[in-house]
C-alpha cells in the first residue's frame, strides 16, 4: 500500500498532526509562562510519559494479563527492567541529595497490603492501571473514561479515610538503603528484580523469552522520563494524588468542609487544594498523559477505530472499579506507578508488598472480567 | 450508541479544560514569579510536591 493509500485509508479524526503539535507546545510554553518553568517542563514529561505509554504500549495491567493466563512475560520483565534503570540513577541520587529529592517511601499496613490487593483486582476489570487509565482515556477508550472521574472521587475519599485504615495496623517504613545502606540497597533491589525477571522468564514457552525491540526502548524511555520527573518535582513519578486533588478542590467548591480529615486538613494538602493545579507536580504529568495519548491516537488516526460493545453491567463495573481503584490505591500509599514503579525504584518495602498483593487480586480480576461483561462482544 | 472513539476523547479533553478553567475562576492563579526553580536537584530547597505515598499530616 503506497503512503497515499495509508492516508486515505487513515480515519479522519478533525485534527491534523500539525495542529495537535502546535497545540501541545502551546500548551507547555502557556503553562511555563503562567505557572513557571519548572511546571512547564513537568507538562512536557507528562506527555513524554503519555507518547511512550500510548506510542510504544508499554503498560502494567495488560502484560500482568498476559503473564497469568498465558505466560508471557515480556511486558513485565520490560516493567522490571525500566524499575530497574530507575534504581540505578535514584538511589545514589536520593542518597546525596537529602530533603532536596525523595523517595516513594511508605510503610507495610494491613490496609496498604488490602488496597494493593482490590487495585489489581479492579485493574484487571477495566484493563487499565493509574497510569493506563489516563492513557487508555485519552486515547478514546470509553470505559477508561467512564472509570477515571470515579477513580479522582474515589481516590479523593480514600485519602479522606487514610488514617482510620492506617490504624487498622502499620509497621514502620522499611527501605532497602536504611537497611543495607544506599549501595547495598541498590544491589539488593536489583537482585530481587532480576531474581523476578529469571522466574517468569523460565516459567515461559521458549519462543516467549525475548523482548520486542518495542519494549526495550519503552523501558529506556519510561525510566528516562521518571528520572526526569525525579530530578525536577524532586519526588518520584505518581498518579493517583494528583487525581484525588481534582476531587477535592471539587468538593470543596461544592462547599464540603474537609477539616474533618486528617489528610485533607493538613497543612500542605490544604495549601496543595488552593493553589492551583497548574503547580502540583502529579496533577500536570496527569494531565500531559492525557494529552500524550490523545496526540498518538491522532497520530496514528487511532480515534476513528470502532469500539467494543458492552452490557450495561460492564459500564456499571467499569465505574465502581474506577470507585475502588481511586479509594484502594490511596490505602496501598500508590498504584502501579507511586508504588509499584516508583517505590521498588527509590527502595521502599511497601513496593514490595504492593507488587504481590496486587499481583494476587490481578489473578482473580482476570476471571472476573468476563464473568461481568468486559470482554465485549462483536 | 457511539461507534467512535472521537467523541470519548473529545469529551475527556474538553472535562480536562473545563477542570483548568474552574480552578482559575476559582481564584487559584499560579505566580510565575513565585515559581522554584527548575530543577529540585540542587535547588538547595526541600520537596514539598504532593503524593500519594505520603502518609497524613505530611
Amino acid at each position: 500500500m503506497t503512503a497515499w493509500a495509508l492516508d486515505e485509508a487513515r480515519p479522519r479524526t478533525g485534527l491534523s498532526r500539525a495542529t495537535v503539535v502546535v497545540l501541545l507546545t502551546a500548551a507547555v510554553g502557556a503553562t511555563a509562562l503562567l505557572a513557571g518553568a519548572r511546571f512547564g517542563l513537568l507538562l512536557l514529561i507528562g506527555l513524554g510519559f503519555g507518547i511512550a505509554l500510548e506510542g510504544l504500549r508499554f503498560g502494567f495491567a495488560g502484560p500482568w494479563r498476559a503473564q497469568i493466563l498465558r505466560r508471557e512475560p515480556a511486558g513485565l520483565v520490560a516493567q522490571l527492567l525500566a524499575i530497574g534503570l530507575v534504581a540505578l540513577a535514584a538511589f545514589p541520587l536520593i542518597a546525596q541529595n537529602p530533603g532536596e529529592l525523595v523517595g516513594a517511601h511508605a510503610p507495610v499496613g494491613v490496609a496498604m497490603i488490602g488496597g494493593a490487593f482490590v487495585f489489581g483486582l479492579c485493574m484487571q476489570l477495566v484493563l487499565g492501571c493509574g497510569s493506563g487509565t489516563l492513557v487508555n482515556a485519552g486515547s478514546g477508550n470509553a470505559v477508561s473514561a467512564l472509570a477515571l472521574p470515579f477513580f479522582a472521587v474515589g481516590s479523593f475519599a480514600g485519602a479522606y479515610h487514610l488514617d482510620w485504615w492506617i490504624g487498622l495496623g502499620s509497621a514502620p517504613t522499611v527501605t532497602a538503603a536504611g537497611l543495607f545502606g544506599p549501595t547495598g540497597g541498590l544491589i539488593a533491589t536489583l537482585a530481587a528484580l532480576a531474581a523476578v525477571a529469571l522466574f517468569v522468564l523460565a516459567r515461559a514457552a521458549p519462543e516467549n523469552r525475548r523482548l520486542p525491540r518495542r519494549l526495550w526502548i519503552a523501558a529506556a524511555a519510561v525510566a528516562g522520563l521518571a528520572l526526569l520527573n525525579l530530578v525536577v518535582a524532586g519526588q518520584p513519578w505518581g498518579v493517583v494524588y494528583g487525581l484525588g486533588l481534582w476531587a477535592a478542590k471539587g468538593a470543596q467548591a461544592l462547599g464540603a468542609d474537609l477539616s474533618g480529615s486528617a489528610f485533607w486538613s493538613a497543612p500542605g494538602a490544604v495549601e496543595r487544594v488552593r493553589r492551583s493545579i497548574l503547580t502540583d507536580v502529579t496533577s500536570l504529568t496527569n494531565i500531559g498523559i492525557i494529552a500524550g495519548a490523545f496526540a498518538v491516537a491522532v497520530w496514528r488516526g487511532g480515534l476513528g477505530a470502532d469500539r467494543a460493545r458492552l452490557p450495561a453491567t460492564a459500564w456499571i463495573a467499569a465505574a465502581v472499579a474506577g470507585l475502588l481503584m481511586g479509594y484502594s490505591s490511596r490505602l496501598a500509599f500508590g498504584c502501579n506507578v507511586g508504588a509499584y514503579f516508583s517505590g521498588i525504584s527509590t527502595g521502599s518495602l511497601h513496593g514490595w508488598a504492593w507488587f504481590a498483593a496486587a499481583f494476587a487480586g490481578s489473578m482473580l480480576g482476570v476471571r472476573l472480567r468476563p464473568k461481568l461483561g468486559l470482554e465485549g462482544r462483536s | 450508541m457511539i461507534r467512535s472513539r472521537r467523541p470519548v476523547a473529545g469529551a475527556v479533553l474538553a472535562l480536562l479544560a473545563l477542570l483548568l478553567l474552574l480552578d482559575i475562576a476559582g481564584g487559584a492563579t499560579p505566580n510565575p514569579y513565585r515559581a522554584p526553580p527548575l530543577f529540585a536537584l540542587g535547588s538547595g530547597q526541600a520537596a514539598s510536591g504532593g503524593h500519594c505515598a505520603a502518609v497524613p499530616g505530611r
